[in-house]
């Protein structure tokens, strides 16, 4: 039996040797290589619709950690064009990592608006993901909401949120520093955390399903989430808790609903940059766009186009106006406030 | 503590001599496995950050304590787990027991962070068990009712154990056959029952055993961050995460991975230390075959056997496959997706190839610890495979910055000189995923392999070497064929966690390369597990196989009976 193993082991071991000579990375004419912390599947109607359109075919590497120091060790010989994220402080870590390059295209300049872009050109907001607040179609019977309200003792035991470190709550906490200053939004969090009904855990589609089985009146989660759960055909119960829920957009006073962008850079040391700059262009073109809205629910960038059934019937988005830059600046202070307040250690310590 | 002072006798330490070549070559293999723990360390070093002050002001005080809370109750829980069933199991007759003998390595193949996810499902408010409970008892919401939270550090030790207490379960149930008729036997003519016999005999004789088994469970416990973040735990390990992620400091994170690291290296070295006098070999090391009969139990403690041994397999084994079964149900037109049956074979080739690789690493490694005499080899080894206590990415981490140093470097070089690019030559092809993973299982190997050496007496070397062969020859000749079970575990256990591991792999794979742990790993982040719900039954299905070979290879049941 070890004798077989070994005989197995040594085939594979050869394979392996054949695969290692041939593969290579992907450096050919006709392609771009895209670092992505977007899931393949997620993005692959947009870079079908690429390669249909300039006959360039798309490699695509998953990797949501680690992304930027991989390029970075990696160094000269990268193979990276471009870079895919879902969050602006990702974005603006991989420029200040040194991993991203100045870009100046017309097309994109012209087809996104100015608050999506980085002024020096390094990255590019393709898509707006709202923070929302879902709520119980039977226990909540208001239809609008702030960030603010969430704090209210009312709510208390019935907040359902993902961890306080996540991404996106990470974001919301640093729009909410920008918009209030440190003390007030640790006072805040502070409410947050004595609202909660369980510890913060999973991801946003769990929290609706809370809602759903009667854990929690209202939750923390994206937009695009309930897109996915109303439209899911294998699971049909995932129908029932995007049925159950309301989505309302919250506003800061004076401001409006946090939103996040997923974004696009282009890779420092891009070998096939050409190819990059396309790719780039096209996903701020009208038709790329397009097929954001319909297929992924999310808020396109483009000003004026319209998003997804779903999305709309939320009601209209009245987007923050808070610089971006504003918001990874605060993300740190926003790290340890969530740990100061223990926001993570739930409603009872 | 008999048994130990008995063998003391035998054991005169081993005639060991310098063998300068072995040493070096010990020395070279050993580096070569510390070089992520190395650059890791250099990137500590790197920042002085702000960052200490705020960590030890609201972090690391109940991080720390969760850790240290985490590891108590998932190595208590695994022991008893692992050493009960492994008695029983050899010890007696129940109903099933055949069965279940294998069957109690199932949960190996289950990766933690699917059990996570399988459990949150099963256990919580939303799943079966609490919609049962309500439905019986007529509650409505959770503030009607006590059900224990799996979200805490008690739920994570709880999915934790159910699914790494096989590891106890395999090194004791080996130790358990091997200790034959002897000392049993020798205990029973002194009129002590079969309790007593496991307490003050079997139980203190196996320790080794034990402990080899808890120190792999142990390392599993602290490098894990799927459970801990899934069930919102906070562990040292996320503190790693949030500092080098949230906060932008690598150095940070690399700082407490230092620590961490050396904590467990002091938890090793006390081990061993706490056990520095005993030898536990047997004079007749093939004692298999004489084993003493199994007691028949009946009635209520045949049940309570029965029961008590199916637990942990339904637990670990059985959740997870009715949670992702109900799911892959629903989507088996994707069972021959093009990416599904590649992604397979990946897992199956990286898998085999780590698991030749780390095997026939560790096995000199071992083996030159015992006949070398030099006193600094031992630890290093241990330094060596200390590395599987880091998180994954991390370690992957430090392996990238090394080995991208190293294929620029060697560019630069052949293109000055011949004018041809190498390009990214090993973290642009799969040779660093395959690195990362074999260093990183590295001490799963060793660990097998030590085990089962160390359960030969010296004097089959010294038989062999007296009769005029050399170090390598009395190894082929004598050793190697006696290790054959050590062996088959050590190959089994690195190609089984190399199929699950997730962190360091997806970090260092090339483009296009996707595992079965990475293809679960995309749906899951999208929150969409169920639709790598195909993917996850194949990751358990591809790790049950050699794990049952194993499991069959070593229980040896054919001849029970016939002694």
């Amino acid at each position: 039996m070890t004798a077989g193993f070994l005989k197995s082991a040594l085939a594979a071991c050869m394979t392996f040797a054949a695969a290692t000579l041939t593969a290579g990375t992907a450096l050919a004419d006709g392609v771009v290589n895209i670092y992505s912390y977007r899931q393949p599947d997620i993005i692959k109607p947009v870079l079908d619709e690429f390669t249909a359109e300039t006959g360039i075919k798309t490699e695509v590497l998953f990797l949501d950690k680690g992304l930027e120091d991989r390029i970075l060790a990696e160094g000269e010989n990268s193979p990276a064009d471009v870079i895919l994220t879902v969050d602006i402080a990702r974005l603006t870590t991989a420029k200040e990592k040194g991993v991203t390059q100045a870009l100046d295209s017309e097309v994109v300049n012209s087809n996104l608006p100015a608050e999506y872009r980085d002024p020096e050109g390094h990255w590019f907001g393709v898509t707006k993901r709202a923070r929302a607040v879902y709520a119980s179609k039977d226990r909540v019977p208001q239809t609008s909401i702030t960030y603010a309200e969430l704090a209210d003792p009312k709510w208390k035991g019935k907040l359902c949120m993902r961890s306080g470190q996540h991404d996106y709550n990470l974001a919301l906490f640093a729009a909410a520093i920008a918009h209030w200053g440190p003390e007030k939004t640790e006072e805040w969090m502070k409410g947050l955390k004595a609202n909660l009904a369980r510890k913060p855990d999973g991801g946003d589609r769990p929290q609706a399903k809370a809602i759903y089985a009667g854990e929690c009146d209202i939750a923390l989660g994206n937009t695009y989430y309930v897109g996915l759960m109303r439209t899911n055909k294998k699971e049909p119960e995932e129908k029932e808790w995007g049925n159950a829920i309301n989505v309302l957009l919250p506003t800061f006073e004076n401001g409006g609903t946090h939103v996040n962008i997923a974004g696009v850079a282009l890779a420092k040391n891009a070998p096939n940059r050409d190819n990059a700059v396309k790719f780039i262009e096209f996903l701020t073109t009208h038709k790329a766009q397009q097929i954001y809205a319909e297929q992924t629910f999310e808020y396109p960038a483009e000003p004026g186009l319209e998003p997804s059934e779903i999305l709309k019937s939320f009601g209209p988005l009245k987007s923050d106006t808070l610089p971006l830059s504003e918001i990874s600046k605060n993300r740190k202070a926003a790290s340890e406030m969530v740990d100061r307040v223990g926001l993570d250690d739930g409603p009872s310590s | 503590m008999t048994v130990a002072t008995a063998g003391r006798e035998l054991t005169a330490p081993p005639a060991r001599r310098r063998h300068p070549l072995m040493t070096a070559t010990v020395v070279a293999l050993a580096a070569a496995a510390m070089l992520p723990v190395v650059t890791l360390a250099l990137v500590a070093l790197g920042g002085s950050d702000d960052m200490w002050p705020h960590l030890a002001a609201n972090v690391l005080p109940g991080a720390i304590q969760t850790t240290a809370t985490l590891i108590v109750l998932v190595t208590t829980g695994t022991a008893i787990l692992g050493i009960t069933t492994a008695w029983l199991i050899v010890g007696f007759d129940f109903p099933f027991r055949r069965t279940l003998s294998w069957a109690l390595v199932l949960p190996l193949a289950v990766p933690p962070y699917l059990a996570a996810y399988a459990f949150a499902e099963f256990f919580l408010f939303t799943g079966p068990v609490q919609t049962a409970l309500r439905a019986i008892f007529g509650f409505q919401t959770p503030r009607d009712y006590w059900f224990p939270d799996l979200r805490s550090t008690g739920g994570a030790a709880f999915v934790l154990a159910s699914v790494l207490y096989p590891y106890v379960y395999l090194t004791c149930r080996v130790v358990f056959l091997m200790q034959g008729r002897g000392i049993g036997d020798v205990a029973r003519t002194l009129g002590a029952g079969p309790l007593r016999v496991f307490l003050r005999v079997l139980l203190p004789a196996a320790r080794p055993a034990v402990a080899a088994g808890v120190v792999l469970v142990l390392m599993e416990t602290i490098n894990d961050i799927g459970v801990a973040e899934y069930l919102g735990v906070r562990t040292l390990t996320s503190a790693i995460y949030t500092t080098w992620i949230n906060r932008g400091s690598l150095e940070g994170a690399a700082q407490i991975a230092m620590v961490m690291l050396l904590v467990v290296l002091a938890l090793l070295a006390g081990e061993r230390y706490a056990r520095r006098l005993q030898r536990f070999h047997n004079a007749r090391a093939t004692q298999l075959k004489a084993r003493r009969p199994r007691i028949r139990i009946g009635g209520l403690a045949a049940i309570a056997a029965t029961v008590w041994v199916a637990f942990p397999v339904l637990l670990g084994f059985g959740v997870p496959i009715w949670v992702f079964g109900r799911y892959a149900a629903r989507r088996m037109d994707s069972l021959f997706n093009a990416d599904l049956g590649a992604a397979f074979l990946n897992s199956v080739m990286t898998g085999t190839i780590t698991a030749v690789l780390s095997v026939l690493i560790a096995m000199f490694l071992v083996y030159a610890t015992r006949v070398v005499r030099a006193s600094g080899l031992r630890p290093l080894v241990m330094v060596a495979s200390s590395g599987y206590a880091l998180p994954g990415t991390i370690l992957g981490l430090g392996l990238l910055f090394a080995l991208a140093r190293f294929d620029n470097a060697l560019d630069g070089v052949m293109r000055a000189n011949f004018g041809v690019s190498t390009g990214l030559l090993l973290t642009g092809s799969l040779a660093a995923v395959v690195i990362a993973c074999t260093i990183r299982f590295l001490a799963l190997a060793e660990g097998a392999l030590r085990s089962g050496l160390e359960k030969l007496p010296p004097s089959l070397d010294e038989a062999a070497r007296s009769l005029g062969h050399t170090p390598f020859a009395s190894a082929r000749l004598v050793i190697l064929p006696l290790m054959r079970p050590a062996l088959l575990t050590a190959l089994v256990l690195v190609f089984v966690d190399t199929t699950k591991e997730l962190s360091a792999t997806i970090l260092l794979r090339p483009f296009g390369f996707n595992t079965l742990a990475t293809l679960v790993y995309e749906n899951a982040s999208r929150a969409v597990v169920e639709d790598g719900a195909l993917a996850a039954l194949l990751i358990i299905a591809t790790a049950t196989v050699p794990v049952m070979l194993l499991s069959r290879a070593l229980s040896d049941d054919r001849d029970a009976s016939a002694s």
